[in-house]
């Protein structure tokens, strides 16, 4: 702690911050561009100038720029100077010089960096009478628009987007004050993070191109604290929406989860929220193949439970993907016994270890932003870029984190970027991957190791018995895992603060137990680390808490004719078992129930369909892969803009349909009494209803504002069907207003923010107001309460296990995550599809060779209608052949598959 | 959204194929350098050694043998002066406008330049004979007005001897 005066004031501040840092945490507001939250210092814009005093004495002293001067004790500065003010108006005026006056068309206009700073400094005439210099913009690919001629050099696109998320085609050209922010020509921008771009950049260069395409004023968007859904990482994202659609995802800001940054597909995989095919009222089907009647919820919920009531039994078959309080209800209607996590069996077991390692496996489970203070990591059959987005930029942070390590010898702060970045070079903490094929993080890792999931466990207990020899030693290890597993045991007994991170992609169990080994190894070496696990989708973590049966036993039930009537929880299970399996189990039913929010495989097979709440529509909570369990608000009411849609939270339905059934008017429930229900049926899940606060949670007395305070347009938007607005939607659920009236501010503690905004700051940058400190938590602490507690006891070492091998000779499926097209909704999203790459088979030459494929032919795997093209990859692992996910449901890795040229594929 | 659904735009496939002996001069430089990134300049010389210019396609090229993103080589060929991105003529002049030839008679040798050529700065002659370019030093203000030809320096220079210095060059 350091103390500080300002302009006469004495202020407490954190030593080690910079001037612009500690002032921003006071709350005090200083102009700048260059410097960002995540990025630090690099005294490029000049933007930041302050006067600065020797003493109490010196009343003269000089300009510097508060990002670049370290906030000591005793550092006596002003602000409010006459000639800081003069020199900061100064400067926005030359970047300001090549600015246009396109505010009104621009895309940025509204939550624009620079519109803020430039008001800030009261630089409102431009004196500049001469022709501005024009750019040629370039194609970036489906999610950004680019747009040079906005451009104010600051450099923050290059220093996100090449320093601090490793990508290498996004440059700058020309030198002075000719300067040319882009790729060196057209093309896709192939970092997975570059999304951020649109708000890392402070004015309108690189925008939202999905946006765009049915573009909203911010202050016109109404928002809700949302929970990305598209993989196990659980980040905050703030959804817009307009008009009954949802506009955009903004990052929100989360000091223990995302901090500041999304992935791409966090950030653009919103498209199925707004399709046109989605079910919006019930459906019924007479006769099964016949197109579907659309019913009143009454008729529907009449004819369908008359239906069930006429089943023998229902199995309930519950999803990953919707939320705790939805899965409860279903659980509740059918009875745990007839419940289903609608699971494959193998991913289920899989869930449950990890569950059991992260309590009993001696390390703790970071958070997402704790990674980045790790100071080795082990990656142990995972591809964390593909399988967890956003988990790949903590991984990146913590090998860079070498740097701040090597400057806080020679006393470079931890804020002085560049310097850092000279200084640090090519030296990282050592991170390595044991995962088969080339991922997003090799060029910062120590070592990656291409092998097989067998190989991959191996090395696991290998390393686990060099760090402590009473772990038992791996029979037969070939000398070169055990030169492998001796370097790797060694960067961890070496650092602080080692990390080991698995999770289910490659579905073994034995990599797990390996991963867990080592934690207990490292455990009993008196280590304090971290362990992590991945999971597959948003809510893979809660619904292994809650329990159930898995998928397969569903299935079977049904198909052995042990039930006759099914209700299926948003979940396409087309998407998870071979279409013939389900085909069958569906078949012998003769009732099938399914809510969903997206028309699939499985709904169409449904006798019933009952259209249920997206995230945007509904609330409801998640648990993330470190077991925080996290709500999301519903954002937008879907009747206000299209009263004829019947779209309501699965919980709901279930709810009126379990009271129906037993001949009961259906009680008022609300999102509060269904957390509470499923809390009370679940003990692990008993901490979930202090996740956020209720409906009836109130600041200063008034609801909280989705809408910010100059959202306009409400009187007209419905005119079209009526020209007397309506009384705005009311919510019951949560403590949030559909609606500009409420609060909205930063000034009382709070961890629900629907949209960061405060007086003159209405960019992202806003977030800067609602936190404790700089890249510190929200005020009213970070949102999420953990379930998943670290035992801490030590346990007994398994003895080396290897996964059972399935039957058959031939090449063997591994399923490799795909961060575009690997998982359902998101790949349902437009700008999402277009990044998908055509799928690939990858193996190794030899067994190319043995099967008669070269590379570049068109093949076909078992019976599925998919054709992959063929890729080889000479350090792959003999045996195994790499497929894309989400292409091949029911394929289990380390089934044997067939493999067979594609008609006209060649060979 | 006019694009169909799974189809990814492939704007450009350059496969530019550096001459194998500027490839390995650059491998040569390789070893010079802790990172790869440091022999960027000296990569774009080989290449415009050869070329006379930095032709688009050598970029990537560069960039692979190099081991580095095609962005961070574009970054250095547009940022010094001197590496050209787009095509010269057979001759580059480099005419000295810094403060010792400012004041020794620059202005006359610039315009004598501009007139016997018909070209000015940025420019090329039409028969591809000469580029004239300005300098911010040559390091000659002993002989000044100086002025570059490719690799040869020339001061004091007045406009009277142009013509037979502009012989020296086809």
């Amino acid at each position: 702690m350091a103390i500080i005066h300002v302009d006469g004031q004495e202020y407490e501040v954190n030593g080690a911050h910079n001037l612009l840092q500690a002032c921003l945490s006071l709350g005090l507001d200083i102009p700048y561009f260059c410097w960002h939250p995540a990025m630090g210092s690099v005294g490029a814009c000049r933007q930041c100038a302050v006067r600065q005093y020797r003493d109490a004495d010196d009343d003269k002293g000089m300009l510097v720029m508060s990002c670049m001067a370290p906030a000591t004790d005793q550092t006596r500065i002003s602000i409010s100077d006459e000639e800081a003010q003069r020199f900061r108006a100064s400067v926005v005026e030359w970047l300001m010089i090549n600015h246009p006056h396109d505010c009104p068309v621009c895309e940025e206009g509204g939550h624009c960096h620079l519109q803020d700073v430039t008001v800030m400094t009261g630089h409102d005439r431009r004196r500049y009478r001469y022709r501005k210099r024009t750019r040629r913009n370039q194609y970036l690919g489906p999610f950004l628009a680019h747009e040079m001629n906005r451009c104010i050099t600051c450099y923050r696109c290059v220093r996100f987007y090449n320093d601090y998320a490793g990508g290498t085609d996004l440059g700058v050209s020309g030198a002075r004050d000719n300067l040319y922010f882009g790729r060196y020509e057209d093309g896709i921008l192939e970092s997975p993070f570059a999304g951020n771009l649109s708000e890392v950049c402070p004015t309108g260069v690189f925008t939202d191109q999905s946006h765009s395409d049915h573009y909203t004023r911010k202050w016109d968007l109404q928002f809700a604290p949302g929970i990305c859904q598209h993989c196990s990482l659980g980040c905050n994202i703030s959804p817009g929406e307009r008009y009954g659609t949802i506009r955009r995802i903004e990052n929100r800001y989360h000091g223990e989860v995302n901090g500041h940054f999304l992935c791409d597909r966090g950030r653009f995989g919103y498209g199925h929220v707004n399709r046109d095919d989605r079910p919006l009222v019930p459906l019924w089907r007479d006769q099964p193949d016949q197109p579907p009647i659309s019913l009143d919820v009454n008729d529907a919920l009449n004819r369908l439970t008359n239906a069930l009531r006429h089943t023998r039994r229902i199995i309930g078959i519950g999803s990953p993907r919707a939320s705790l309080e939805s899965n409860h209800q279903l659980q509740a209607l059918v009875g745990a016994e007839n419940f289903s996590t609608g699971i494959d069996a193998g991913e289920l077991s899989c869930l449950a270890l990890m569950e059991k390692l992260q309590q009993t496996g001696g390390l703790a489970t970071p958070t997402p932003r704790q990674i980045e203070q790790h100071d080795a990591i082990l990656v142990l059959g995972e591809d964390p870029v593909q399988s967890a987005g956003r988990l790949g930029l903590h991984l990146r942070q913590a090998a860079l984190a070498r740097r701040e390590i090597l400057g806080g010898t020679i006393g470079v702060a931890a804020w002085n970027a560049e310097a850092l970045k000279t200084l640090g070079q090519d030296k990282f903490h050592p991170l390595h991957i044991a995962w088969p094929a080339p991922t997003d993080l090799d060029d910062v890792a120590a070592g990656r190791y291409p092998l097989g999931p067998d190989g991959i466990a191996q090395l696991g207990f290998a390393v686990a018995h060099a760090i402590d020899p009473a772990a038992p030693a791996v029979p037969q290890l070939s000398s070169e895992l055990h030169e492998i597993a001796l370097r790797i045991a060694d960067d961890l007994m070496g650092a602080e603060r080692p990390l080991v991170i698995s999770g289910g992609s490659l579905a073994s169990r034995a990599v797990l137990q390996a991963a867990g080994s080592i934690a207990q190894a490292l455990s009993r070496r008196a280590k304090a680390g971290g362990l992590l696990f991945i999971r597959r989708e948003a809510n893979s973590t809660g619904l292994g808490l809650m329990g159930g049966h898995s998928l397969n036993w569903a299935l079977d039930e049904l198909a052995k004719g042990h039930a006759d009537g099914v209700i299926v929880l948003e979940n396409d299970l087309y998407q998870r078992a071979h279409a013939a399996r389900v085909d069958e189990a569906l078949a012998r039913a003769a009732v099938q129930v399914v809510l969903d929010h997206q028309s699939t495989d499985t709904t169409a097979k449904a006798t019933f369909v009952l259209p249920a709440a997206s995230f945007a529509e509904g609330s409801g909570t998640l648990v993330n892969l470190e077991g925080r369990a996290q709500r999301f608000f519903q954002v937008y009411d879907p009747t206000y803009m299209r009263p004829e849609a019947r779209i309501h939270e699965s919980w709901h339905w279930l709810h009126v349909i379990a009271a129906r059934l037993r001949d009961e008017p259906a009680t008022d429930i609300n999102l509060d009494t269904v957390t509470q229900a499923c809390a009370n049926a679940n003990p692990a899940l008993a901490g979930i209803v202090e996740v956020a606060p209720g409906a009836d949670y109130r600041i200063e007395g008034l609801r909280l504002a989705r809408e910010p305070h100059r959202y306009s347009g409400r009187t007209a938007m419905g005119a079209h069907m009526t020209v007397s607005e309506p009384r705005p939607a009311q919510d019951r659920n949560t403590p949030f207003a559909f609606s500009m009236e409420g609060y909205s501010s930063f000034h009382r503690p709070r961890q629900q923010v629907p949209f960061a905004w405060a007086p003159g700051w209405n960019s992202p940058q806003a977030w800067n107001k609602f936190t404790d400190e700089i890249n510190g938590h929200l005020k009213g602490g970070d949102p999420g309460v953990r379930l998943i507690y670290r035992t801490p006891k030590h346990r007994d070492y398994r003895e080396p296990v290897s996964d059972p091998i399935p039957n058959g000779d031939g090449l063997r499926a591994l399923i490799l995550p795909r961060l575009f097209g690997g998982e359902e909704l998101s790949a349902r999203a437009h700008p999402i599809q277009q990044r998908i790459t055509p799928p690939v088979l990858i193996l190794h030459h030899r067994d190319g060779e043995d099967l008669g494929v070269s590379p570049g032919d068109q093949v076909l795997v078992n019976d599925y209608p998919a054709s992959l093209t063929v890729q080889e990859q000479d350090d792959w692992p003999r045996g195994w052949t790499g497929l894309p996910a989400g292409l091949f449901p029911g394929l289990a890795v380390g089934d044997v598959i067939a493999v067979r040229l594609a008609q006209g594929g060649g060979a | 959204m006019t694009d169909s659904i799974d189809t990814t735009r492939i704007i450009s496939s350059d496969r530019f194929e550096l001459h194998p002996a500027d490839e390995t001069a650059i491998v040569r430089e390789l070893d010079h350098y802790e990172q790869p990134q440091a022999a960027t300049i000296e990569a774009l010389k080989i290449v415009q050694r050869r070329y006379g210019w930095i032709p688009d396609g050598t970029i990537p090229a560069i960039a692979r043998v190099l081991g580095i993103g095609p962005a961070a080589v574009e970054g250095v060929a547009t940022f010094y002066s001197l590496l050209f991105r787009q095509p010269v003529g057979r001759h580059v002049i480099l005419i000295c406008d810094s403060s010792s030839c400012f004041l020794t008679g620059f202005d006359e040798l610039k315009a004598a330049l501009v007139q016997q050529l018909g070209i000015d700065y940025g420019e090329t002659t039409q028969d591809r004979r000469f580029t004239l370019l300005p300098v911010c030093c040559l390091g000659a203000c002993d002989g000044a007005p100086a002025m570059m030809i490719d690799d040869d320096t020339y001061g004091p220079v007045r406009p009277e001897d142009l013509d037979t210095l502009l012989e020296g060059y086809p």
